[in-house]
């Protein structure tokens, strides 16, 4: 299963030189299908001999030698059930991309399909990386096709779009380069007998205990990247143009794949490394969580563009990802892993549809349509589920993730206050109001633009492409067990083995060593520790 | 019969209609007659179902549950492992509100096969009517609050489908949405509700909810937070039951084919706030209860004020069912909880029948005007009608007999409720003092019988519009009329009590005891024994007031419309900006439209520039920053750091142009240089 594992990620990458080879375009498109759905059937087994009760340690661990001279950084990676999920989720969406982008591209397919596999071994390896550093490279290898895709292959002001995007991304993450070696020296000091190493294992030791202050610049640091990544509010305003401009698979990938990695990695490395600083900017990264979830509403509200519209949307359901994984307990995070798929899936979707708009017609502009829901009723049934599933209809996926988020964020601890889950909650009437009203001027009312009276409805390899996507928003809002299960065990490990070490740490900080403003930061950490203390002595 | 065999039929009776839903949906076109047959049939045989459960729950004493694990969550502070059931219970509450979905689904599918006869989504429209049903009978047999919600929310998109059948309509795609999002401001809410409660009992059963809060568990140890409990999930009520200030989106609904005004925005679907109210009455406290009584009342009196004045016959209805609504939530409020639900069944009955009703007269109007090719004049406007008696006497008849009950006059239904809820109201104010509720009640009682009468009058009576008209208008065909007989039939008093003038000794009242309170004694409402001799005491008052006013109403409307001895249009004149008021609904449209409408208009366009302009202006801004730091480090890159190089290279060149000079290439010269050379060297050493 280890070898599998590895064959999973880098049959893309292998798969390009495949691409290479063929002439055609029509079968380059094949052989780029072929691949990626090889790639989606051989991780099947390794979600099926999961084994979801295991916490603490990753499954399919491949652990190789240390490559960079005298430090201890290493290929490792595995699986464990903060990344299952939304590894399947990669190796899921590639092939439904490939379709997706099947006749829209015609300029240097070849050179695009090449993209688009390189991104997915990059993707799969971030979500399956278990080292810092691995992590880091694997991250970068994600953005350069991201850039050339967008650059080449996307709209009018796809230049801008893409070295915005490009630089923004970079600056948080050279910045987090920088903590990381810090972080790597310091680990190796503590728990590696003074060899620099990024060994999540180690970086997660219980014996691993960064100082309050070290914590707090190293957590900001790490922070401002991810923040970049998801994007939180108020580090956003590269997404709704990348997203625009980019080719409708870029824009799949991007909201569906790559925004989830900035929101894995806050679950995956920024909590667990920097515990203290986590729980004690716990409220903050909320109160962003929550502007995000309204401030977006609001923005996609006027958007004129329907695309644009969408990329706004998700700054609004990322809001709730944040909110879930910093309300620290076990069903807010299980939430917010949830709800990272189900963006995937609904916002995939929505783009899909806005790209099978754009194909047609060559426009986004939401009044230059109206009225197609009679020319194209199958478009239009799947428009409507996509839609009700973005708003978060019970009985779809997105109900489930909300559900969850609001409850976890409502009795949370470290949050303290239920007015964080109230205003959430207040986000989800905007989302109807955007969304629906949205879907009213492009599919409702007569039809007053001549052009629109042309149109075909999606043909079959359309409908074959969103379908699969339909079931799964369908089978997670119906059955969300079926999903959440692969990550409960882990999440909460996860939780329980932060807190504690955030109490450790506390407890061996003495505070009159402190600066002033981190004794008024870490104010939260006596109670803490007394919170943690209580627990342990009831179990 | 088994309790496991209830529970199956009601899931039978749950899973038909959306069997019938998703067959249609794939292959509703492909089907003979587009597949109504079948999505009839399966109501039907749910119809017959749920009579066999009603009678079963009847004729025995206990209430039957049964639950499925649907989900397990850990984690949740201080109390772990939390698992969520999905979970059916049947009481007589749930098995009478089952009999009235399923009978007014059943009658408004066969309506339907007339009045649809050759619509262009004739088969999507059936597919929409079997799943507004099978949503509506999940909010009915639930037995925990989460499905609830759940069905709730879906109750609420097969209503934005259906008010939005007619999409090309511009109006009917907005009344569609109104209808979503209003309704969606309730049910935020009613989340908020029943967040309260789930992360403070950790479970959504209702039956555990009730016997956490008996055994004196209080959501953050505060009746306050009881209390606040109640009011946020009644949000849900007040939303799908169009009850003020959330009352909008229902007159707008009507833009929906008329048999699914019957069936959702009369019968069913707006009575689920009261079915909530209802199924949660225990967990209010007495405020709870008192903002319900209130909110209750307040609609009742401002629809029934907004009833008078209107002109289309399906917003009069409308406006006459928030109205009615009201009065079923106003005497849950008070406390009259067998009144108020029983008030729910007649009206489903005599309600539907009206919108059937009004149905067959537009449809008739519709296919008059047709032949008349006339395309502009309003076929819902009742003062395009007039005289319709003579030719549509079905219709006509039943009309008069629905119009009876509503308005309240003995031997109806209508009277029995009515009657009851207006006795609780006085009751209530006899024991604690809010005498504004039964004065409400009572001024209500007579408007509803004065501008039922009215409609009646205008439609059905006096001089026709257009005579040429109305001598092609046709009764209606068999299909449409049968449903209005049966529904006539079932707004007779018998059906609900032997006794024509009193309720509380028929089935239906008996059946609907009320469940005790499980709010702490000094919060609950007063206790059922205190309430029913306060309404023994009033009764036979009541019952005559309530003759009396039904009775001038009706004869108000009788001078004003028939006999004509009073002009109306004279006395609105007298009215002046109160009947200027009234026909534009107390402005409520236009007033959120000022405020919440443009409101977050405003703040959108605001948030959109502050992003454009603040937000990304920042990050370009750190951009051309950065870029211009850049110039001039290439500036000085360019002129010091590379001109010092040059600098150097230039000097360099400039002594090896010089030098050069010195190589001439003639040995006489070197030689000369060489022994001159020689010499310095020379006097230099020696000089040392």
């Amino acid at each position: 299963m280890e070898l599998l594992l590895n064959i999973v990620i880098y049959l893309p990458l292998f798969g390009v030189l495949l691409l290479l080879l063929v002439r055609k375009d029509e079968w380059v498109r094949w052989s780029s299908l072929l691949i990626t759905t090889a790639t989606f059937v051989l991780s099947l087994p390794l979600l099926l001999q999961f084994d979801i009760t295991a916490t603490g340690s990753a499954q399919y661990l491949t652990v190789g030698e240390p490559f960079l001279g005298d430090w201890d950084v290493k290929y490792m990676v595995g699986l464990d059930g903060l990344s299952m999920l939304l590894f399947m989720l990669t190796t899921f969406m590639a092939p439904i991309v490939v379709l997706s982008s099947w006749s829209s591209i015609n300029k240097h397919v070849a050179g695009f399909y090449s993209m688009l596999l390189i991104l997915q071994t990059g993707s799969l390896g971030v979500f399956a990386a278990l080292d810092l550093f691995m992590f880091y490279v694997f991250f970068e290898l994600t953005q350069i096709p991201m850039f050339f895709l967008i650059g080449i292959w996307g709209g009018k002001d796809r230049i801008y779009a893409t070295v915005k995007f490009f630089i923004y991304t970079l600056v948080g993450w050279l910045l987090m380069l920088v903590a990381l070696i810090y972080v790597g020296y310091a680990a190796g000091n503590m728990v590696n007998d003074g060899v620099f190493t990024t060994d999540w294992r180690l970086l997660t030791d219980h014996a691993f205990q960064l100082g309050l202050v070290e914590q707090t610049w190293l957590f900001l640091a790490f922070g401002f990247a991810f923040c970049i990544k998801v994007p939180i509010f108020p580090f956003h305003s590269w997404l709704p143009l990348a997203h625009t401009e980019a080719p409708t698979a870029g824009s799949v990938v991007l909201a569906a794949i790559a925004l989830k990695m900035g929101t894995y990695a806050v679950l995956r490395y920024l909590i667990p490394l920097f515990p203290n600083a986590a729980i004690a900017f716990a409220p903050m990264f909320a109160v962003l969580g929550v502007i995000g979830i309204i401030y977006g509403a609001l923005v996609a509200m006027v958007q004129k563009d329907v695309k644009k519209l969408v990329a706004y949307s998700s700054i609004s359901h990322l809001g709730f990802v944040v909110l879930g994984m910093f309300a620290f307990n076990t069903i807010g995070a299980q939430g917010a892993i949830i709800q990272m798929v189900n963006h995937g899936l609904s916002t995939g979707a929505l783009f899909i549809i806005v790209g099978m708009l754009y194909e047609r017609r060559h426009t986004r502009w939401i009044s230059d349509f109206g009225g197609i829901a009679r020319k194209m009723p199958v478009f239009t049934v799947m428009f409507m589920i996509a839609t009700l599933a973005s708003i978060g209809l019970p009985g779809l996926n997105g109900f489930v993730g909300e559900f969850l988020i609001l409850v976890g964020t409502f009795n949370s601890e470290v949050l303290g206050s239920y007015w964080y889950a109230v205003i959430g909650a207040l986000g989800v009437i905007l989302a109807a109001v955007y969304m629906l009203w949205m879907f009213q001027r492009v599919m409702f009312g007569p039809v007053t633009n001549e052009e629109n009276n042309k149109l075909t409805d999606i043909n079959a390899r359309e409908i074959g492409l969103l379908i699969p996507i339909m079931l799964f928003i369908v089978w997670i809002g119906v059955r969300p067990t079926d999903f959440t299960k692969y990550s409960e065990a882990e999440v909460t490990h996860l939780l329980e083995d932060t807190r504690t070490r955030a109490a450790t740490i506390a407890q061996n900080t003495a505070d009159d060593r402190l600066p002033g403003w981190a004794s008024r930061l870490y104010d939260v950490t006596p109670q803490m520790v007394s919170n943690v203390k209580h627990e342990n002595q009831e179990e | 019969m088994g309790l496991d065999t209830l529970i199956l039929l009601s899931l039978i009776v749950l899973f038909l209609p959306l069997a019938g839903f998703a067959v249609l949906v794939f292959f509703g076109k492909r089907l003979p007659r587009q597949g109504d047959w079948l999505a009839t049939g399966l109501v039907t045989v749910s119809l017959l179902l749920s009579l066999v459960i009603l009678f079963a729950r009847l004729t025995s004493p206990e209430s039957v549950t049964a639950g499925w694990t649907w989900a397990q969550f850990g984690g949740i502070p201080g109390i772990g492992e939390v698992t969520v059931e999905l979970g059916i219970l049947i009481d007589n509450l749930s098995a009478i509100m089952l009999v009235v979905v399923a009978l007014i689904s059943t009658l408004v599918h066969f309506f339907s096969m007339g009045y649809l006869e050759g619509d262009v989504r004739y088969s999507r429209y059936f597919a929409y009517l079997g799943f507004f049903t099978f949503s509506m009978i999940g909010i009915v047999l639930t037995h925990n609050l989460l499905m609830m919600y759940i069905f709730w929310e879906l109750v609420g998109l097969s209503s934005y489908l259906l008010i939005g059948h007619w999409y090309e309509k511009k109006s009917a795609s907005n009344a569609a949405m109104k209808a979503f999002i209003v309704n969606r401001i309730g049910d935020a809410g009613m989340f908020i509700g029943i967040m309260i409660i789930f992360v403070h009992f950790a479970t959504f059963s209702f039956d555990a909810i009730f016997s956490a809060v008996a055994a004196g568990n209080l959501p953050f140890e505060s009746q306050a937070w009881l209390t606040a409990a109640g009011v946020l999930i009644f949000c849900g009520a007040i939303g799908k039951s169009a009850q003020f200030p959330l009352h909008v989106w229902l007159p707008d609904a009507m833009e929906g084919p008329t048999p699914v005004s019957a069936l959702i925005h009369a019968a069913t679907m707006v009575a689920a706030g009261v079915f909530l109210v209802a199924r949660m009455f225990p967990l209010f406290t007495a405020d709870a209860l008192l903002v319900i009584a209130y909110v209750g009342a307040a609609t009742a009196l401002l629809a029934a004020t907004i009833a008078i004045t209107q002109y289309d016959i399906k917003k009069v209805l409308a406006w006459s069912t928030i109205s009615q609504l009201g009065y079923m939530i106003l005497a849950l409020g008070v406390g009259a909880y067998a009144a108020g639900f029983m008030h729910l069944v007649t009206h489903a009955a005599f309600k539907a029948g009206l919108f059937l009703g009004s149905g067959a007269v537009i449809y008739a109007m519709h296919a008059a005007l047709h032949k008349q090719h006339d395309h502009d004049t309003d076929a819902q406007d009742i003062r395009n009608m007039g005289g319709l008696r003579s030719r549509m006497p079905v219709t006509y008849w039943t009309f008069l007999i629905f119009t009876l009950a509503i308005s309240g006059i003995p031997l109806t239904s209508g009277f029995l409720s009515k009657d009851e809820i207006l006795a609780g109201t006085l009751a209530f104010s006899t024991l604690n003092g809010h005498w504004l509720l039964p004065l409400i009640a009572f001024g209500v009682a007579g408007m509803t019988a004065f501008y039922m009468f009215r409609l009646l009058i205008l439609t059905f009576h006096g001089k026709p519009a257009d005579s040429k008209r109305l001598s092609m208008i046709r009764e209606v065909p068999g299909v449409m009329a049968i449903p209005l007989i049966i529904l006539a039939a079932l707004s007779t008093f018998i059906f609900y009590s032997f006794n024509p003038l009193g309720a509380s000794s028929g089935w239906l009242f008996q059946a609907l005891a009320r469940p005790a309170s499980v709010v702490p004694e000094a919060f609950a409402p007063a206790t059922w024994p205190v309430f029913y001799e306060a309404i023994s005491r009033v009764h036979t008052p009541v019952m005559i007031l309530s003759i009396i006013i039904a009775v001038a109403g009706v004869a108000f409307a009788w001078l004003v419309y028939e006999r004509r001895s009073v002009s109306a249009d004279k006395m609105a004149g007298v009215m002046g900006p109160l009947y200027r008021g009234s026909r534009n609904k107390w402005y409520f449209d236009e007033m959120y439209e000022a405020v919440f409408v443009n409101g977050t208009l405003a703040l959108t366009r605001i948030s959109n520039w502050f992003d454009f302009n603040v937000i990304d202006g920042i990050v370009n801004g750190a951009g051309t920053v950065t870029r211009g730091v850049s110039k001039i480090s290439g500036w000085i890159d360019n002129v010091f750091i590379d001109g010092l190089v040059n600098f150097l290279a230039n000097i360099t060149g400039s002594i090896g142009m010089r030098m050069r000079k010195i190589q001439t290439g003639s040995v006489q010269n070197y030689l000369v240089f060489g022994v001159f050379g020689f010499l310095i060297i020379t006097i230099v050493l020696l000089s040392i």
